[in-house]
């Protein structure tokens, strides 16, 4: 017996100390990341592909504004105006239509081509000619397949003409042209590769033909994101010489890394995680307002739903500022109205609060006076579960019993566009800089039938809004840009009091930053992060 | 009183059973006695019984209701007077819920057990003794089974039914029982070769009295162990399960989904997934205790 | 005489290679079989789940138009057995689809992903079997006694408690607080330029270049997240060996081996182990399926880009190809690996070799 256990013990402790050996000789060098690098931390999903044509939503977008350049980009002092880029002016003809852009002279590409207006025009070309799902933030201005050669065109090495179909307000074309789509490619070396006559789809998905502050060197999903600096950009040179974003899924993990210096910035971390690094003097935050709104969506296609006292009722029960100072700390602030601070023409109204006594007398004048049951669809992460689950509580005080059926994004949306759901917590992200990207799926529902072409959020809805369709359809016109402003206030004014939608909150980015790192700046619109600025020291 | 037990006692204990009722019944006696001097046997025994007190009294037990909270006023408080185990991030009781989301553990964890383990017992059994093609058969559907990620197929059936902890609970159950096929299976290979099987066989007892009177009362030990050793398993595929949306619906107090929940809080406010975590490690501790000391009694073999 | 047990003998032979020619060939029938089946069930899972496979191409924002244009592209609008048949056809050629996230073949990223999980999987079998056997072992011989009431306690607290919870902890107290180990991720980002992958199995390739500081780094990083996983599967395997060796143990062939004066050590490790490890193979080959599985939540814990990240990001964004193609994978591997242990099975106990 003794011996057999003297065995055993002897293996263990042979085991143990070979692995202490190898463990501790194993002993990482050094925790700090490399001086000259900037490592960030953030959730890399989504990335479907690095094609400005196709690039959506997700981290390649994001990446987007340092790696490609476009005529308009966002300024970096102030990321809601939009200033020239390669654009050295431009005009607007008498009639509205007509948009010319003279280029900066001597600007090249990260393979040494020199960017000309064939480069851009094509650029632009390409995108309408593959159709992908950015592509409809230009061919609104009614460019096609047929005309978009004729429509878009050079008119020598560094001035091209774009023509739209209608008198846009300049501002919104302009803000349209400063969106990924728009970004300028490298027409030789993407014809170069072109794989029976895709323009080049099948290899920019995965390449890189960009002229930006930095260039694009490796990709691997789930796992990394690469950049380098671009030694031909024409402007200032990338302060840094790489960036790599690391896919972190949790945000505890995000923490230990921020916290131990293995990563530079984390921009993933949960409200209990940025209390906790609010306490820690060797790192900061940033914060920026973001064009994305949380909602609750109300199916007008429920009877007890359409009830416009039931609507308004609904709007009573949300405990809007405990959820902010709680599941929404830091990242979130109330908004009540469907455009983002930032934007033009938003509106700070917020009049809602939470009072059960007032929602039971309106639930009791639509004939509930006892409540009623319904579901609630919503994506099982947060916080979305937060929102969802505190809105079951409160509104179960006015006796409105919430049932909760929890799905992933992508389950929730597909039942979302069948219209099949009861109500249903998400938000909505800016397509484009302009308040018509909200006006047009907000307040804008032009076919509320079965079989409508498009989409948008008040179709989900199943709202009907002939009156509002058209007000907002003629404040995308207007060119002034006041009376823009004044246009869709008044529009939210009256989509606060009548619509199926309880507007929650607006997103606030927030980035944790090591101290070391400077001029790490969010932007408010997607791919006006300028990577470029940021130094260490 | 006393002179009647002690009747019944050397009744059901004689050498000399009158009738096979007798036998059997001062069988289980015996056990019985077995298992009762096992004393951590008996702790399991007693944890699990109380489990069962609680899920039935929890109404009486509870100390506020497990699903309604407050915001403003009671998110996230650390263990006090108030609230003995804290509260979570709805402002939650967590002891409450911890007493109600009992009720829910004894459910899966019940269900999940009569479902895939006579399953798999048979399967296996039958497999082992056949063998030939009904063996090749019957194991290559086990190893389809075996070949998917509990997860996936979970998903897919609970999106043919619909979401909830019980269509949950089918779908891990139906995902278990392969395991407990291989086991009996190996079981069976090996005690079919026996001497006292072919005595049987010689007699002329059917296949199938062979396997179910014979066969499985032998395998079923090792498939009692691994069952009671998957109870931890099955309870955290079903927190698992939470984690996509498919399990417990909030505000389901399962002890699995509250564990799922406190993961976001686990650095600073370690309470909210310390209790359920707690309790599941005490009630699989229970389940295991009581599985060695089922199997002490139950396996001829190691009777000695 | 000798004439007629020779003609015996061959006989015999022949009719053994024709015996082993028949078990061959129904074996592969049934492999095949198999195979088809788990085709069938990855084909069906992908049709049953309601989600639009479509939305993860285009994007909740394309016009319906592009979304109609999509699904006809895809092939989507086709009647369902002739897209089983097509399914088919193309696993069998080696084409598991292309991956609408990453618009590469699914293959390709499959063959990058795997061998990290392969590593953390191998790594964590050994630590657990290594430790786990000898452990069950010494349970078996102590029964009873403290030491092996301690060890259930402590086999089935690994086994027991969330695995996301010890990993967060372990991080916690080892990397932030001690500075024992790497924090998460395969290696520190500055060897992500020095080391070139060849097999992905990043310790190999980083051996067989010499590349010793970029070896040790790994090794860092791979420590933690494998004692993990390693201490999982130990406790099962513990309990497992525990159990079978008193089986063994309480057998009358040990009282003769007793008997016959051999030393106990050599009783316990010749002859009791020995037996044990036929069924024990079988927990050890399942447990090593499982750890491939269970990595998943570990991967996410320690933002390890194995395939159980790539199968879970696959499958919240709808991407079917790239779900159905790892659950293949894996679902092989589960098929290979036991396999492999009925194989091994009836190669170590003579009992279940045909009389």
């Amino acid at each position: 017996m003794a011996n057999s256990s003297h065995q055993v013990i002897g293996c263990l402790l042979g085991g143990t100390a070979l692995a202490l050996v190898l463990g501790l000789g194993a002993l990482p060098l050094a925790a700090a990341t490399p001086k000259d690098t900037l490592v960030i931390a953030d959730k890399l999903d989504s990335s479907i592909t690095m094609d400005p044509a196709e690039v959506f939503e997700g981290t390649s977008a994001e990446v987007m504004g340092d790696i490609y350049d476009r005529l308009v980009r966002f300024s970096e002092k102030d990321p809601s105006r939009p200033v020239n880029d390669l654009a050295k002016s431009w005009s607007v003809s008498p009639d509205g239509r007509t948009y010319s852009f003279e280029l900066k002279p001597g600007i090249k590409f990260a393979s040494g081509n020199p960017v000309t207006a064939e480069d851009v025009a094509w650029s632009l070309q390409r995108a309408i000619i593959l159709d992908k799902s950015p592509a409809f933030i230009l061919s609104q201005f009614g460019f096609t397949k047929d005309n978009v050669a004729q429509m878009i065109k050079a008119t020598g090495p560094l001035s091209l003409t774009m023509t739209t179909d209608k008198n846009y307000a300049p501002s919104f074309v302009i803000n349209c042209l400063t969106a990924n789509v728009a970004c300028v490619v490298d027409k030789k070396l993407v014809l170069a590769h072109e794989d029976k006559g895709d323009l080049g789809y099948g290899w920019l998905k995965t390449n890189y033909a960009g002229s930006g502050p930095l260039k694009l060197r490796e990709w691997r999903t789930n796992e990394v994101i690469m950049l380098e600096r671009n030694d031909n950009y024409y402007g200032r040179k990338s302060l840094l010489g790489r960036v790599i974003f690391r896919h972190v899924n949790e945000s505890a993990t995000q923490r230990l890394l921020l916290e131990k210096g293995d990563i530079d910035v984390a921009l993933g971390l949960a409200p209990q995680d940025l209390d906790a690094v609010a306490k820690e003097p060797a790192l900061k935050t940033t914060a920026t307002p973001l064009g994305s709104v949380f909602y609750i969506g109300l199916n007008q296609k429920n009877p007890q739903l359409a009830k416009p006292e039931v609507r308004e009722a609904m709007k009573w029960l949300v405990d809007y500022s405990a959820m902010e100072a709680t599941i929404m700390n830091h990242i979130g602030v109330v908004q009540q109205n469907f455009l983002p601070n930032g934007l033009l023409g938003s509106s700070n109204v917020n009049p809602y609060k939470l009072d059960v006594a007032k929602a039971k007398a309106l639930l009791a004048k639509a004939g509930y006076p006892n409540g009623f049951k319904v579901t609630m669809d919503v994506r099982s992460s947060q916080p979305y579960q937060g929102i969802a689950e505190a809105f079951q509580q409160t509104a179960r005080r006015a006796g409105v019993d919430i049932e909760i059926l929890p799905g992933d994004g992508k389950q929730v949306l597909t039942k979302y566009r069948a219209r099949k759901h009861d109500i249903l917590v998400y938000n909505w992200d800016v397509d484009y800089w302009d308040p018509h990207t909200n006006a047009d799926t907000f307040a804008r529902n032009p076919d509320n039938s079965d079989t409508a072409k498009s989409k948008p959020l008040a179709w989900r809805n199943a709202w009907d809004i002939p009156e509002m369709t058209r007000k907002a359809d003629a404040a995308v016109l207007e060119r002034d840009a006041k009376k823009r402003a004044a246009m869709y206030k008044d529009i939210q004014n009256d989509f606060r009091k009548t619509s199926p939608f309880i507007m929650l909150f607006q997103t606030i980015g927030v980035a944790a930053v090591r101290g070391n790192v400077d001029g790490f700046k969010l932007g408010p619109s997607t791919g006006s992060t300028y990577l470029f600025n940021v130094s260490k020291h | 009183m006393r002179h009647r037990l002690a009747l019944m006692d050397a009744w059901l204990m004689s050498d000399h059973p009158a009738s096979r009722r007798q036998a059997a019944l001062g069988r289980s006696y015996a056990a019985w006695r077995a298992f009762t001097r096992n004393r951590l046997a008996m702790l399991g025994l007693f944890i699990i019984l109380a489990l069962v007190l609680v899920a039935v009294f929890a109404d009486q037990l509870a100390p506020y209701s497990p699903v309604i909270g407050d915001l403003r006023t009671t998110r996230l408080l650390a263990p006090s007077h108030s609230f003995w185990l804290g509260t979570d991030d709805q402002g939650r009781d967590i002891l409450s819920r911890l007493i109600y989301g009992s009720r829910v553990t004894l459910m899966v964890v019940f269900l999940v057990a009569i479902l895939a383990a006579p399953i798999g017992l048979l399967v296996g059994t039958v497999a082992g003794y056949a063998g030939g093609l009904v063996d090749a058969a019957l194991m290559r559907i086990t190893d389809i089974f075996l070949a998917f990620p509990r997860l996936i197929l979970a998903l897919a059936f609970v999106a043919a039914l619909g979401p909830g902890i019980r269509n949950a609970v089918i779908a891990i159950a139906i995902t278990s029982w392969p395991p407990y096929a291989r086991i009996a299976r190996a079981e069976t290979l090996t005690i079919r070769q026996t001497d006292f099987i072919a005595a049987v066989q010689l007699i002329g007892a059917s296949s199938w009295r062979i396997v179910l009177r014979h066969i499985m009362p032998l395998c079923m030990s090792s498939v009692i162990i691994r069952v009671t050793l998957d109870m931890a398993g099955i309870i955290l595929t079903a927190a698992g399960l939470g984690f996509l949306g498919l399990g417990a619906q909030p505000p389901m107090p399962e002890w699995g989904a509250m564990i799922a929940n406190g993961r976001q809080y686990v650095l600073d406010q370690w309470w909210v997934a310390a209790a359920p975590g707690t309790a599941i490690f005490l009630v699989s501790l229970a389940f295991n205790l009581l599985g060695d000391g089922l199997r002490d009694v139950l396996d001829p073999k190691a009777a000695r | 005489m000798t004439d007629q047990a020779g003609a015996f003998q061959a006989g015999r032979a022949a009719r053994s290679r024709l015996r082993l020619l028949r078990a061959a060939g129904s074996f592969l029938g049934v492999l095949v079989l198999t195979y088809l089946g788990l085709l069938a069930v990855t084909f069906v899972i992908g049709r049953v789940i309601p989600i639009d496979p479509v939305l993860s191409v285009v994007g909740d924002r394309a016009p319906e138009a592009v979304v109609a244009r999509v699904r006809e592209e895809m092939g989507l609008n086709k009647p369902i057995w002739e897209q089983f048949w097509l399914y088919i056809s193309r696993i069998a050629r080696g084409d598991l689809g292309m991956s609408l996230l990453t618009s590469n073949p699914v293959l390709k990223d499959i063959k990058r992903a795997f061998p990290a999980t392969m590593e953390l999987a191998t790594a964590g079998t050994i630590i657990g079997a290594g430790a786990g056997v000898p452990l069950g072992v010494w349970a078996a011989v102590r029964r009873g006694r403290w030491v092996d009431q301690v060890m259930r306690v402590v086999g089935l607290f690994g086994y027991s408690v969330p695995i996301f919870w010890l990993g967060l902890m372990g991080l916690l107290l080892f990397y932030a607080r001690l500075d024992w180990v790497g924090g998460p991720g395969r290696m520190d980002v500055a060897y992500e330029y020095t080391l070139t992958p060849v097999t992905g199995l990043l310790l190999l390739d980083s051996a067989r270049a010499g590349q010793w500081d970029a070896f040790r780094n790994l090794l860092s990083h791979l420590v933690l997240p494998a004692t993990l996983l390693g201490y999982v599967s130990l406790a099962y395997i513990s309990r497992m060996t525990r159990s079978f060796m008193l089986n063994e143990l309480s057998q009358e062939y040990i009282v003769a081996a007793r008997a016959k004066g051999l030393s106990e050590a050599r009783i316990i490790w010749r002859h009791a182990l020995r037996n044990a490890m036929v069924p024990l193979v079988t927990v050890i080959a399942l447990s090593y399926a499982g750890l491939l599985e269970g990595s998943v939540l570990t991967e996410t814990v320690f933002a390890w880009p194995g395939l159980g990240l790539y199968i879970t990001n696959a499958l919240q964004n709808a991407d079917m190809n790239a779900v159905l193609g790892g659950t293949i994978v894996v679902g092989s591997i589960f098929i290979g690996l036991n396999l492999l242990s009925d194989v091994l099975y009836r190669t170590l106990d003579p009992r279940t070799r045909e009389r």
